[in-house]
């Protein structure tokens, strides 16, 4: 103890960096610098030993200037929180823009960027929904994807077995969803933190396992597939046009970038319904409720506030845009199977709301952007011999563990009051609470 | 006048340890009744009993409103003993939400009314229901109280920003939202300066005068003797879970027993030696 203590800082700031160094080449050594390629009649293990001397300089250098960082100026919190100020104010202005570029976009971005603003769109209304649950009660919630499962296979069959349209599905989708957020919140009521989490992570286990092995009814590992496009007041949109087509009815060419368009303002008007309704709720006395029950389920239940009930709606209303997501995801992409609905899915959409900010509906929108998005720019980028997009959970996981370092509350943190008698200020995110489920 | 609630044979038994034995008392409607008695006494489980925090191990908890109505505490789930009985309560440690604003947290109390059930909270998202008009009487009611215990001026701060004392009046405040027949107070003067117990004082004094509010019968744990004896009509003491004294402020003061668990056993026995002798 004593003899770190008489070291010069830059000794142990070198000392240090090469301890980092070690353990990065301790994990790229056989992350990046080992691969198998396809050999003659076997895999064949290389070795690349370039890139894992990058990663380990990387993390070496930076690790250094980090700790220079520190001692040229100890009062490191300063400028995180004068970053959070900024945050906060810019969010009034890049919400805005954010809308009018996503409204706009069919008129200027091609199929393949109309598909990845289709995948964002999926991930930000999931990422919403899941916010009710977790950013506004405090309800750890692992097994998210339950519920998209429910709202997919709810949807296809219907769809395949009586035939019945996207849009007379959707409400069945959300009212199934939101069944078994009733059916899972019962049980687990008595729960808080880690044994919810683990609750609920089991609970979308089950729900997966079932839909794998009830092959009569969910067709099994096969999944389902023909299910139906949605209809714009009935006009299809199919890739040849035909009769009753949407490209027949306006008289113009058929087209399947018509579709995705249609697609993506299908989305894009159902993210905003998440939105526009969670935000409601909030200045509401059910979300208000939700928010007291995050801070304080003690005191909550001395004002009167019947917990069980406020609990259940809250998993229940979360659960119902889930199930709208699901039937969504099950019309574009006309087939499903149980591989979509694995734990990785919900991790993910957790993932975006805990970056984001737990309870900011902006910051989830930006993270989901941004993990969903960022990741798939990746697709193409070849570094050094590297496909980018081969290090995608690798490079997920160094932007958690740098976001939550330097803003552990998530990109916008704070909180608007949902009443106020003068002009709303924002609070602080050190105040408020995140709920221990 | 007429008993609001009446406390007969109350036993709270943890395991091994007798924390209530039965224990009777009576709160009368009307008037502040300060339970008080050395630490480990009992006090704060006979209110976590009676605001169904624990389910007693036997006895009876009997709330009888000025209308007539009757109340089983000791049968009544959680939640209902404020919504229906209307019992009110504080902490001993703080309990606000810390991160809602004063004003808010005076809304989350009047959850009940702006929502009457789930129903009519999901309507309210399409504007239907009738929603704005309770809202605006809420909020009107939250502006009452907030100028009551002097924090108009800071309504829209976060509750856990506020001063020390100022989240103590805004507990008090948020409870009495609910609209209590009863309200029950754990330590409320705990780590209040001089003038701050006063301020205190008197605003008990009001609620329950009715000069703020809709007038309630107190029940109040509190070490800070001068606000027990300023403001109680009676006072209660416990000792190892039993009562070992009742009556106004003035005949528990001079109590040999009362003086006795407060100064330690020793004065009782030493007193015995001295007759003897």
């Amino acid at each position: 103890m004593s003899g770190t203590a008489l070291r010069s800082p830059a000794a142990r700031a070198l000392r240090d960096a090469f301890l980092s160094a070690l353990v990065a080449l301790g994990i790229f050594g056989v992350m990046v610098g080992l691969r198998t390629d396809p050999g003659a009649r076997s895999l064949v293990l290389s070795w690349h030993p370039v890139p894992v001397a990058v990663a380990v300089a990387i993390v070496f250098f930076g690790r250094l200037a980090l700790s220079g960082w520190r001692i040229a100026r100890p009062a490191g919190t300063a400028a995180p929180r004068r970053l959070a100020e900024g945050m906060t104010h810019a969010g009034r202005y890049v919400a805005p823009v954010f809308l009018i570029l996503a409204l706009t976009l069919p008129l200027y971005a091609g199929r393949y960027y109309l598909d990845l603003g289709i995948l964002v769109l999926t991930y930000v209304m999931l990422g919403w929904g899941l916010n009710i649950v977790v950013g506004l009660a405090g309800l750890l919630d692992l097994g998210y994807v339950a519920f998209y499962a429910v709202g997919a296979y709810t949807f296809a069959i219907a769809a395949t077995t009586f035939g019945l349209g996207f849009w007379t599905c959707l409400p069945l989708a959300g009212l199934f969803a939101a069944i078994f957020g009733v059916l899972l919140g019962f049980p687990v009521l008595r729960l808080r933190g880690d044994y919810l989490a683990i609750v609920t992570l089991a609970f979308g286990e089950i729900v997966r396992v079932v839909i794998l092995n009830w092959v009569s009814l969910t067709g099994g590992p096969n999944g389902i597939s023909g299910i139906p496009r949605p209809t714009l007041f009935g006009l299809t949109f199919l890739a040849d046009g035909g009769p009753g087509s949407f490209a027949d009815y306006f008289g113009i060419e058929p087209n399947i970038t018509q579709r995705v368009i249609f697609l993506f303002y299908v989305i894009l008007a159902m993210a905003l319904l998440t939105n526009w309704v969670s935000l409601r709720l909030r200045r509401l006395p059910l979300g208000r409720a939700w928010e007291a029950l995050r801070e304080d389920e003690v005191a909550c239940r001395s004002l009167g506030i019947n917990v069980t009930v406020t609990k259940l709606t809250a998993f229940s209303i979360g659960a119902t845009f889930g199930g709208f997501a699901g039937a969504f995801f099950a019309t574009r992409q006309a087939f499903i199977s149980p591989e979509s609905f694995t734990f990785i899915e919900s991790a993910i959409v957790l993932a975006i709301v805990v970056l984001g900010g737990l309870g900011s509906q902006l910051g989830v929108a930006l993270a989901a952007l941004v993990m969903i998005g960022g990741s798939e720019m990746l697709r193409g980028i070849i570094i050094l011999g590297v496909d980018l997009v081969e290090y995608r959970m690798l490079l997920f996981g160094i932007a958690l563990v740098v976001v939550m370092v330097l803003r552990p509350r998530g990109l916008v943190s704070g909180r608007t009051p949902s009443v106020s008698l003068g002009r709303p200020r924002e609070i602080s995110a050190e105040l408020v609470a995140e709920g221990r489920g | 006048m007429a008993d609001i609630l009446s406390v007969e044979s109350l036993t709270m038994r943890f395991g091994g340890l007798l924390a209530v034995d039965s224990l009777s008392f009576a709160v009368r409607a009307g008037e502040i009744t300060a339970v008080i008695g050395p630490n480990g006494a009992g006090k704060t489980t006979v209110f976590n009993c009676i605001t169904g925090f624990y389910r007693p191990t036997s006895g009876r908890l009997a709330l009888t409103h000025a209308g007539g109505d009757g109340f089983e505490l000791q049968t009544i789930p959680g939640h209902n003993i404020a919504r229906r009985a209307r019992v009110a309560r504080t902490f001993q440690n703080i309990r606000l939400f810390a991160g809602m604003t004063a004003l808010e947290n005076l809304m989350v109390a009047q959850h009940n009314r702006l929502m009457p059930n789930v129903a009519s909270g999901l309507l309210a998202v399409f504007g239907l229901g009738g929603y704005r008009p309770i809202q605006h009487a809420a909020i009107e009611k939250a502006k009452l109280w907030l100028d009551a215990i002097g924090l108009m001026a800071r309504a829209d701060d976060p509750a856990g920003a506020l001063p020390y004392g100022a989240q103590r009046r805004l507990e008090i405040a948020r409870a009495m939202c609910i609209d209590p027949v009863l309200l029950c107070l754990d330590e409320p003067a705990a780590g209040l300066n001089p003038r701050e117990s006063e301020e205190l004082s008197d605003l008990l004094l009001r609620i329950r005068g009715g000069q703020v509010g809709g007038g309630c019968s107190i029940l109040l744990i509190e070490h800070d003797m001068g606000v027990v004896m300023r403001i109680s009509d009676h006072v209660v003491v416990l000792d190892h879970g039993e009562k070992i004294s009742d009556g106004t402020p003035a005949e528990v003061r001079n109590d040999p027993h009362v003086i006795a668990a407060y100064l330690g056993e020793g004065d009782e026995d030493e007193g015995h030696e001295a007759s003897a002798a």
